[in-house]
């Protein structure tokens, strides 16, 4: 039966050879060649694209550009950081004829992209985070970042005048830079309004690990923290436990409020469409991609949830106020004298670091007030 | 929202909780993989089970409403996934740990893909019982809310013990596990045993999903479970195929997992990666103090393909 499959060894040369030729053509005539008219942009994300979080973010930034003229947008969701996010963008380049990429997860960049962008030289990569180096790194490379430290800040404020405990939590993924900038932020902010607030860290270790999150939300909360909010790829799972003890929210990359209608104060959430839509702009012009993107609220790269029912008069106000300041641009939320939960001085009196600094990128400290560790 | 400040006992109280919030899945799939091997079997699809019971308990729940009937969806998935790896089993020459894993990929993929429209709804929760009400302290009342499938896992691990020992059918098991040839001999078909056998260990595996979805985290998503269907099946072998025994090192895992966290909410902030590999710690020192050179383990049925 089953030696009519069987390939003698002649026909298997003569398949091969077949193949082969098959795979020379394809790499000498590129599909690519057949689309040159329109442009198509791809997308990679690490999780589910409707996951209330950082994927959902991108994933509204991408449904943006699928109306605009002469552009299609290519997706694929669920992809890890492994040497698999490399093959997800061959296929993208090759395939679909992709001659803009946005690999949107931390973990793409190196070695993975590096790799893309050193064998693609004419395809351009756009990298969500703060990686990409002038010196360092190619020119067909970049980074784009918002500075979403800013909302947290505003977070932190609602979270100020909201708690009667004051103890807040933050549930956090990895001490990296972005993360702490946010955590440092959120209590910045409630110390605004009230100097003996402290802020409650707990990190898990991963972006995503649901039954962690959980855990976490209810130890802050047993801590006695009652507003919580969280830097994770996905906040569902922080904001219905949290809002399920009784606990107050402010939220993180989209908007969660239809989560938790009644406990949610409000959120930073990224507005990426507004930089997917710049960077396709200049891919339709013709205009060389900018390497180093960065913007804030007043650049409408971030943008807060609306106000929840919970928020009270004296925090609207002040939110409105500091909300109206930021816009202004050049608002610092690192400034002296501040020093480290550790207690080494981190800005001196007079010393500020305004959103664009760039020493914010490197941080590697808590400020004093958070109770937690970077290791 | 009253608190009340607990400070270090926030610790043991965060393991008591957590193991009881935790533990819950890896009961169900532990016990159920515990009579899938004690019948001769090997299925290590109950992760993908896992995954897709907890998908089709929360799709059921948001379209009808009601968990319940959640859970009888994802039982019945299970029931089907289970049947299947036992019937391809039945085949001469397969092996059922390679149709183990792929039905774990098979699982999850399929999970994934039928998952997709109910990431965004919420669905309704399966309710919990408030042993904690005799209490003041709100942290206790959180910790001694304890979900029904919690005791039904309990009670279900003391029902199986006590039926390997003392039923026809866990004797009819037993000795299809222990020798294929004896059972043969006493008129018993073991591709029919394991057959059934797989069957219910799929079942209980998908009911393990629905308390994922359904409770605790509380939705669907698509990382739900990071790999607890896999540590179950381990579980059974750490436990000796004994249902108690799994049952109690459920249990461990849940009040390990839940060190991490609450060590850093009291201050304790340094190494928290270290306390989160405590489980696995504690896994490797008891396997290393129970395991001898000199004989196999006790407890492990004689017909399994690792033991054989």
């Amino acid at each position: 039966m089953t030696g009519k499959f069987m390939l003698s060894r002649r026909d298997l040369l003569k398949t091969s050879a077949a193949g082969a030729a098959l795979g020379l053509a394809s790499a000498a005539f590129p599909i690519r060649a057949a689309r040159a008219a329109a442009a198509t942009v791809g997308f990679i994300y690490v999780g589910p694209k409707d996951d209330y979080g950082y994927n959902q973010a991108h994933a509204e930034g991408a449904a943006s550009l699928k109306g605009i003229e002469g552009i299609s947008v290519v997706e694929e969701e669920n992809v890890p950081e492994t040497v698999d996010v490399q093959k997800t963008m061959e296929s993208m380049i090759n395939l679909d004829g992709a001659s803009l990429i946005f690999p949107t997860s931390f973990g793409y960049f190196d070695p993975h992209m590096l790799a893309m962008c050193a064998k693609f030289p004419d395809v351009q990569f756009r990298h969500c985070g703060g990686m990409w180096n002038k010196d360092k790194h190619p020119m067909n490379a970049g980074s784009y970042f918002g500075y979403i430290g800013m909302g947290q800040y505003l977070n932190g404020v609602v979270a100020g005048h909201t708690t009667k405990s004051k103890k807040l939590g933050f549930v956090a993924a990895k001490p990296i830079p972005q993360v702490l900038l946010n955590i440092n932020s959120f209590l910045l902010g409630a110390r605004s309004v009230d100097p003996a607030i402290t802020c409650q860290v707990i990190f898990t270790g991963e972006w995503s690990l649901a039954v962690k999150e959980a855990e976490a939300t209810n130890a802050l909360i047993d801590q006695g923290a009652d507003v919580v909010t969280c830097h994770v790829d996905s906040p569902k799972v922080v904001v219905e436990t949290a809002a399920g003890r009784g606990a107050f929210i402010c939220g993180y990359h989209a908007n969660q409020s239809p989560l938790a209608p009644e406990k949610y104060l409000t959120g930073a959430e990224w507005n990426w469409a507004k930089v997917y839509k710049m960077f396709v702009d200049d891919l339709i012009a013709g205009k060389p991609l900018p390497n180093f993107t960065r913007g804030g609220l007043a650049d409408g790269f971030v943008k807060m949830s609306p106000l929840g029912p919970a928020v009270g008069e004296a925090a609207r106000k002040q939110f409105d106020a500091m909300l109206a300041e930021m816009m202004k641009g050049g608002f610092s939320v690192i400034k002296g004298p501040l020093k480290s939960n550790k207690g080494a001085v981190v800005a001196t009196e007079g010393q500020a670091f305004v959103e664009t600094a760039i020493e914010l990128e490197s941080m590697d400290y808590l400020v004093e007030g958070v109770v937690g560790s970077t290791a | 929202m009253e608190t009340t400040d607990i400070g270090l006992w926030g610790v043991p109280l965060a393991m008591l909780g957590g193991a009881i919030r935790v533990s819950t899945p890896f009961i169900f799939v532990s016990l159920g993989e515990a009579i899938t091997e004690r019948s001769g079997r090997i299925n290590l699809g109950l992760e993908g089970t896992l995954v897709f019971g907890a998908m089709s308990a929360y799709a059921v729940a948001v379209m009808t409403g009601s968990p319940w009937l959640g859970l009888v969806a994802a039982a019945l998935a299970g029931l089907c996934f289970g049947l299947f790896h036992g019937w391809i089993c039945k085949f001469p020459k397969v092996n059922d740990i390679a149709i183990g894993i792929a039905l774990m990929l098979f699982g999850t993929g399929l999970a994934f893909f039928f998952g997709k429209p109910f990431i965004q709804p919420s669905a309704p929760d399966l309710p919990a019982i408030p042993f904690g009400a005799w209490s003041d302290i709100p942290q206790v009342q959180a910790a001694l809310n304890v979900n029904v499938l919690f005791l039904i896992g309990a009670a279900l691990a003391v029902f199986l013990w006590w039926a390997f020992r003392n039923t026809r059918v866990g004797l009819i098991v037993r000795v299809v596990g222990d020798s294929a040839d004896a059972a043969r001999a006493m008129g018993l078909n073991p591709n029919t045993v394991r057959l059934l056998a797989t069957g219910v260990g799929g079942a209980l595996a998908g009911i393990g999903g629905a308390y994922l979805s359904l409770y605790y985290p509380g939705s669907w998503t698509e990382r739900i479970s990071s790999g607890q269907g896999l540590m179950a099946v381990a579980l059974v072998i750490f436990a000796h195929w004994n249902p108690l025994g799994c049952f109690a090192a459920a249990l461990l895992f849940g009040g390990a997992g839940a060190l991490g966290p609450a060590l850093q909410s009291v201050g304790v902030t340094q190494g928290y990666y270290l306390f989160y590999a405590a489980p696995y710690i504690l896994t490797l020192i008891i396997m290393i103090a129970t395991s001898s050179p000199s004989r196999t383990l006790a407890g492990a049925p004689g017909e399994l393909s690792i033991t054989k």
